[in-house]
């Protein structure tokens, strides 16, 4: 089944969100305190985790070692190396999805995205998880029995004196973007529906 | 008789009663109301928590040769800043870095006398850059960077006796200019002191002030043998020039208070530094040897570093002909100042009963009709009544300085009668008076020296406080007064006390400064040769009887925290570098025994500690300043052996091993901050 020109420009619009997203950050996590009134902040990019500001990340690690938190090292999550490519070449895959025109592809396509962004969410709770739970008792100066630090996926949560923040930043607008044209691709419908309805359109008159 | 004699005493005892009671009730009150009230005032000087000051004031401090930073209108003291002192708190002019700031051909002088200040201009207009201060005692001039609200470059001055009459700008700051309030002999030498006629001079400097860390005299005039005061660079039409008060010109040398004081009239200079300028690229100068230090704070190794200068260009009145005037001016002025036109030059007499004001355009006619009165040591001495623009009658006793609000009015401070002057350019009628307690010596509005003027508050500084505060012992603070000069009278709103004894200040626009503000060194950019980068880094080394710790200090720990090895009479050298990235996170540093002062190390920074142990023990070390919740924690020790003993030198790092041990388990190789380009670009000095 041949896919609609809405539908292939849809997937290739969606192809091309999601390559955009490279350039920009994923996700926010923003940090304030009232000793911080300006507040620190991480970006999490396809390929890395940087600060906010330009020694943000330095010090949200420094801050971190109170509670015995992992620093936060980019080098050391080896899924950051494994996304960039892989939005790449699904925005490669896309983009030639959208120039074969098949229904098949797009839909596949857009099954794959969806699945590969849940997983990439889940995965990024997970470290969450790992960063808020798995602490370094033995040299944490500040133990509070029970506490866990782990930042919410989304929204806000009070973790001590710092209330964290956490929103999917450009890139993951652009993502979340792609996603939902891709679905409207996927369900825009094929050459071969619209010939037969007008073929028996053309029957009935 | 219908009146009893008994009623008789009644009614003579109740009128005296009625009559003292209303005489004392009509004796000045000690405390007169100010003519605004008290909630009006409060409302105009509150500033509301959370809130910024409209204006920074930088107030000199005098004797404690340091500026104290404040807020207006609140008057609330933000920050002392040492320049010509030793600093305690947090170790300027004692740690290894800050001690060259404060050399001189006499020595490490860590104490002065900072009389005036001076902010950077460009156009006549004050631009936030800099502040300059001068030392009085053993002259000198500093610029304050106010980025960072740190001394960072100081120029002695040589052949000079007292910097009182400095650090005035031009208006593109081509030059700090000061003059010699002492005469002397030029070049120093052996004389009697009697043949101060015959052997004593006056310099008037100009240092070049435009590139930082590169200031220099670039030429001196030598002038008669008075006292110079005070000065003002000119402005638009006069911005060639500058105008020095001087006194003595009677050139007396002993009782000066009374020898000093017989001239009807004494000279205002009026100086074309354009013309000396040209006079010293013609080589008219002689080259005068003369020995001066120049010290600079280095940017990369936030390390002062001194070097001795040798030689001035010196040129005299009859090498430099046209490049200077005396203007007759009553009774030894003190202030000379111009007014934001430039065109009025308003001079001080302290001891005169009128504010003579010249006229620059009349100035240029007197020179170029030679209407001369006489001439002194070949310098033509102006028709007073050629110049003359007018004279402000009853302006009080004793009138020091004037500053001008931009709308037309000029206010004087007026010493002897405590009060300032509002007058009208123009007109000389004095239009408000307002009295000060007591005393005011400066008065400064923000702007108020330059062409644009913030004609919104006065300062006056006073020098006597007397009741105005809960008393402190025998010596009493030291006062400022805010005066709200929006409207047409003057309204007195604030009292504030100021830290040692401002003899002038400047105030400017807060938004001029407060976004340049640097708020912590880059530790990529940090070229001190003893700097740690991380605590894997951190360790100690002997080189003979000197101990170098190279020492980090992050929230809430020292690395390494225990050391050994260290013997007695040792010197040991801590440098600790603070390795926090952020803001208004500094760590102190002590311990028990130094004969110095503790440290703050700002982050990204590195300061030095010189420590020498007097006897065997343990002693401990601390972070003196407040830096986290752990702070407490934040401490170590240094264990001290006999000399020759087998204790091994070491410290202790564990942590930072232990750090760079769990990283490499995970194959992760710890950050070293990257090198910037400028700062790769700069060599590291070795002290």
């Amino acid at each position: 089944m041949n896919a609609t020109v809405r539908s292939r420009v849809l997937l290739a619009t969606a192809a091309l969100a999601l390559g955009l997203s490279l350039l920009f950050p994923l996700w926010r996590v923003s940090l304030t305190a009232p000793q911080y009134p300006e507040g620190l902040g991480m970006h999490i990019w396809a390929h890395t985790v940087s600060g906010v500001g330009p020694n943000d990340l330095q010090n949200i690690n420094g801050l971190n070692h109170y509670i015995g938190m992992q620093t936060i090292e980019p080098e050391s999550i080896p899924e950051l190396k494994l996304i960039r490519p892989g939005i790449i070449a699904m925005m490669m895959l896309g983009m030639a999805a959208a120039a074969v025109g098949r229904m098949n592809w797009i839909r596949a396509w857009t099954v794959v995205l969806i699945l590969t962004a849940v997983l990439g969410i889940a995965d990024f709770w997970r470290w969450e998880y790992d960063y808020g739970h798995n602490l370094d008792l033995e040299h944490a100066p500040i133990q509070i029995p029970g506490m866990s630090y782990q930042p919410p996926l989304i929204g806000s949560k009070k973790l001590l004196n710092f209330t964290a923040t956490s929103w999917p930043a450009i890139g993951g607008a652009l993502a979340i973007a792609s996603v939902v044209l891709g679905t409207a691709a996927a369900f825009s419908g094929g050459r071969t529906l619209t010939n037969d309805r007008h073929e028996r359109v053309r029957k009935v008159a | 008789m219908s009146v009893s004699r008994r009623s008789g005493w009644i009614v003579a005892t109740v009128t005296v009663a009625i009559t003292m009671a209303y005489a004392y009730g009509c004796a000045p009150t000690s405390r007169p109301a100010g003519a605004i009230g008290n909630a009006d005032a409060a409302a105009r000087t509150y500033v509301a928590p959370g809130q910024h000051d409209e204006f920074y004031a930088f107030m000199s401090g005098g004797f404690n040769g340091q500026v104290g930073v404040y807020g207006l209108p609140s008057g609330r003291l933000l920050k002392i800043v040492p320049v010509f002192s030793q600093f305690p708190e947090n170790g300027w002019g004692y740690s290894e870095e800050t001690k060259p700031m404060l050399e001189t051909t006499f020595g490490n002088i860590p104490w002065d006398d900072l009389h005036h200040t001076a902010l950077s201009q460009t156009n006549g207009e004050d631009d936030g850059r800099w502040l300059f201060v001068n030392a009085n005692n053993t002259p000198r001039v500093a610029r304050i960077d106010l980025r960072t609200f740190e001394a960072s470059e100081i120029l002695q001055i040589p052949n000079s006796g007292g910097n009182h009459g400095s650090p005035f700008l031009t208006s593109n700051t081509e030059y700090v200019i000061a003059s010699t309030r002492f005469s002397l002999p030029i070049p120093q030498a052996d004389v009697p002191i009697s043949d101060f006629k015959k052997s004593f001079k006056g310099t008037i400097s100009f240092v070049s002030a435009n590139a930082p860390g590169k200031m220099d005299v670039a030429f001196q005039l030598l002038v008669p043998g008075y006292n110079y005061d005070l000065a003002r660079a000119g402005k638009g039409p006069s911005k060639d020039w500058v105008f020095f008060t001087s006194y003595n010109s009677e050139q007396a040398y002993e009782k000066l208070e009374i020898n000093a004081s017989k001239a009807d009239k004494d000279f205002i200079a009026a100086i074309n530094w354009k013309t000396l300028e040209t006079c010293k690229k013609a080589g008219k100068g002689e080259q005068w040897p003369s020995t001066y230090a120049h010290n600079v704070m280095d940017d990369f190794t936030r390390t002062g570093h001194s070097e001795t200068r040798k030689g001035v260009t010196v040129l005299t009145p009859q090498s430099c002909p046209n490049s200077i005037y005396f203007l007759p001016t009553p009774k030894s002025p003190h202030g000379a100042d111009v007014d934001p036109s430039g065109e009025y030059i308003v001079a001080g007499g302290k001891l005169a009963t009128v504010i003579p004001v010249h006229s620059f355009t009349k100035l240029l006619k007197a020179i170029e009709d030679k209407a001369y009165e006489t001439e002194v040591d070949g310098i033509p001495v102006l028709k007073y009544e050629a110049i003359l623009a007018g004279e402000v009658k009853d302006p009080g006793l004793g009138p020091l300085h004037t500053e001008f609000d931009g709308k037309g009015y000029a206010y004087t401070s007026v010493f002897i009668s405590s009060e300032i002057v509002k007058w009208k350019l123009g007109t000389w009628e004095v239009v408000d008076r307002t009295p000060t307690y007591y005393s005011v010596g400066h008065l400064m509005i923000p702007g108020g020296g330059t062409t644009k003027p913030a004609g919104k508050y006065a300062v006056a500084m006073n020098k006597i406080t007397k009741d105005r505060y809960l008393p402190t012992g025998p010596e009493l603070t030291q006062s400022a007064q805010l005066y709200d000069i929006s409207g047409d009278k003057m309204k007195l709103i604030l009292d504030f006390p100021t830290t040692g004894e401002p003899h002038y200040a400047n105030a400017i626009e807060a938004s001029k400064i407060e976004k340049q503000q640097v708020k912590y060194y880059k530790l990529a950019e940090n070229r001190h040769p003893q700097v740690t980068m991380a605590e894997r880094e951190a360790g100690v080394e002997r080189k003979g009887k000197v101990v170098h710790v190279r020492m980090t200090a992050i929230r809430s720990h020292f690395a390494p925290d225990n050391i050994e090895g260290v013997q007695v009479g040792d010197t040991v050298l801590f440098h600790i570098t603070n390795l926090e990235q952020d803001w208004d996170i500094p760590h102190g540093f002590a311990i028990q025994g130094a004969q110095n002062a503790e440290l703050l190390v700002m982050p990204g920074e590195t300061r030095t500690l010189k420590w020498i142990p007097l006897s065997v023990g343990v002693f401990p070390m601390y972070c003196t300043d407040f830096c986290s919740a752990l702070h407490q924690e934040m401490q170590g020790y240094v264990r001290v052996s006999p000399v020759g003993s087998s204790v091994p030198l070491s410290g202790n790092t564990v942590r930072a091993q232990g750090q760079a041990k769990r990283a490499a388990a995970r194959g992760i190789t710890l950050p070293t901050p990257p090198v910037t380009k400028a700062a790769a670009a700069h060599a590291t000095h070795n002290p």
